[in-house]
């Protein structure tokens, strides 16, 4: 399939099932409340070497927040309730707490919760109290410029991680722009995130490797500079590869991203664009790429 | 929705627990009229005292004075039950849940220990609002009560959970002995407020009728955050909450040092 002339490879993105929530993060300014989000996102890109996947959805507007402050929303993904609740005191704790300022609101409703506040309030050391307003339980925790407001319980929903595209052009810079293009279209769908630097991942891996205390290693198969080393994946002109990966809150957000950003990515320099998977073996999830593309703009794929 | 008036104007106080909308669900509806109350010292059957008119819907509306009825939704779970006047003693009182509309003001009492629902007054309300009966170490334990006029005194007696938020005045002793919970007063705040409270919070949007009991220690100046979500939900509720309101800055009191001394009072400063 060709689209405004970049091939689409018949292939599909391998995603898999996690469990999401959103943090939405205020503070007297958006500037601090920014500085709070990507403290608690940071060093957040991938499940296996950072616990969790985390990344910033966007800001919130003061009449959508709990407080009428400026805010802005995080996504934070793990693999599992324990390794989620754990990712998020922690990152909370530290990243947000500490940050002048700020209060922290669970983004998300439903009868899956985690407690944050209930167990970060022992900072307070007995001076901490709860209010329950509106049928949510708030800790305030005193802290030297005032009082620290988290919610007691955070709600979480079943997710999916891992949704990705590659783009394969015939140059780094062409390479490079084009997932730049992408990124930026990308961050604008709600409910996803893409949790690599700048969006942008360089280093895509692959399964195992040839050491056994590395379970993940280089992928091989799309690095330029081994195409006469191994059984290589690009064509004869292509340069450069950049990987797009995002992680969503549903599988819809996830599939809404991908269109965005293939359609963002494909541009001229762009010679193919393709996917990571497994043999479809691993995940629970398959985006295949064409079918993506023909959607209506705004289907729903769950 | 079923609709009871008086058949005539009381000349004795009536005891009327059996109002409450679990009562009149479309199942029960025909036993209602031959539910018991108290007629001054006589006990007789409900339709004896109301005319009771019904059409399945669940909505229970009394509609007349009943400021000598007592006991209006006392204990009641579920539902919506509206006054269309006034309401005598005790309205709500150890309510668990559901909703109570009193278009007028209601007598002493209203949702005493109540443990959760919602109570709306759109006039007054009489002494002991959510508090504790004699003897009792628990006022209210949960649920909402708004009063859009003045409150008498002693309102959040003893209160452990909940908020009352009152639109006008506020008497006495608000928030006395309170444990947790909160009272925010948009008018003038009483004399004496959280007199004796452990823990529980008060709010003065609107100034000190009188200057707090020696027994509170202030704090320091400052912006609580958790107001703004409950602002908010004031806000939601209809109370004339403003930008100033928003802003700040509340003076913080804490007390009272002759109980365990971490209720608080925050007080709005007009800047």
């Amino acid at each position: 399939m060709l689209f405004r002339g970049v091939e689409i490879e018949r292939t599909y993105a391998e995603a898999f099932k996690m469990w999401g929530t959103r943090l939405v993060i205020t503070a007297e300014t958006e500037g601090w409340a920014q500085v709070a989000a990507e403290a608690a996102s940071g060093f957040a890109i991938s499940v296996i070497g950072c616990g969790c996947e985390a990344g910033i959805e966007g800001p919130v507007p003061p009449e959508k927040t709990p407080d009428g402050r400026p805010g802005v929303a995080v996504l934070l993904f793990a693999s599992s309730r324990k390794d989620l609740e754990k990712q998020l005191v922690g990152r909370v704790g530290q990243g947000i707490m500490t940050c002048a300022t700020t209060a922290c609101f669970s983004g998300l409703d439903g009868d899956e919760t985690v407690p944050v506040g209930g167990k970060l309030r022992y900072f307070g050391d007995g001076h901490q109290g709860s209010k329950v307003i509106d049928g949510r339980r708030y800790w305030r925790i005193p802290v030297m410029d005032g009082e620290f407001l988290v919610e007691d319980r955070f709600a979480m929903q079943r997710s999916v991680g891992g949704g990705n595209f590659l783009i394969l052009a015939d140059s780094a810079a062409a390479a490079l722009e084009a997932a730049q293009s992408a990124v930026t279209a990308m961050r604008s769908v709600k409910g996803t995130i893409l949790p690599f630097p700048g969006g942008v991942v360089r280093s895509g891996s692959k399964v195992g490797s040839r050491y056994k205390f590395l379970s993940a290693s280089t992928n091989s198969a799309y690095c330029p500079s081994l195409r006469s080393l191994v059984d290589s994946e690009l064509p004869p002109e292509v340069q450069a590869v950049y990987e797009i990966v995002i992680d969503g809150l549903d599988e819809a957000a996830v599939a809404r991203a991908m269109k965005v950003g293939i359609e963002a990515a494909a541009r001229p320099g762009v010679v193919r664009i393709s996917a990571g998977n497994y043999g479809g073996s691993l995940g629970q999830f398959q985006f295949h790429l064409q079918e993506i593309l023909s959607e209506e703009e705004g289907g729903d794929r769950s | 929705m079923t609709l009871i008036r008086p058949r005539f104007a009381f000349e004795a106080p009536v005891e009327a627990e059996v109002l409450v909308p679990e009562h009149f669900a479309p199942t029960s509806l025909a036993k209602a009229g031959r539910l018991r109350v108290a007629y001054g010292r006589q006990s007789c059957p409900l339709e004896e005292l109301f005319e009771i008119e019904a059409d399945g819907e669940e909505a229970l509306i009394l509609e007349g004075d009943f400021s000598r009825v007592k006991k209006i939704g006392r204990a009641m779970t579920e539902g919506l039950l509206i006054v269309r006047g006034n309401a005598g003693m005790h309205l709500g009182s150890s309510m668990a849940g559901g909703t109570i509309r009193v278009e007028g003001k209601v007598d002493a009492w209203a949702g005493a220990m109540m443990r959760g629902g919602t109570i709306e007054i759109a006039g007054s309300a009489g002494p002991y609002l959510a508090g504790a009966y004699p003897g009792e170490l628990k006022g209210m334990m949960g649920g909402t009560v708004l009063v859009r006029g003045d409150v008498a005194l002693r309102a959040g007696e003893r209160m452990r959970r909940g908020i009352i938020a009152i639109g006008g005045r506020a008497g006495e002793f608000a928030g006395s002995h309170a444990v947790a919970g909160t009272v925010v007063v948009f008018g003038l705040l009483g004399g004496r407020a959280g007199a004796g409270s452990k823990r529980g919070t008060v709010v003065a949007l609107g100034g000190l009728d009188e200057e707090l009991l020696p027994t509170f220690c202030q704090g320091g100046l400052y912006r609580p955050l958790f107001l703004m979500p409950l602002l908010r939900f004031l806000a939601d509720c209809g109370f004339p909450v403003t930008h100033a309101h928003r802003q700040g800055p509340y003076r913080r009191w804490t007390g009272d040092v002759t109980s365990l001394g971490k209720g608080e009072i925050l007080v709005h400063e007009k800047l």
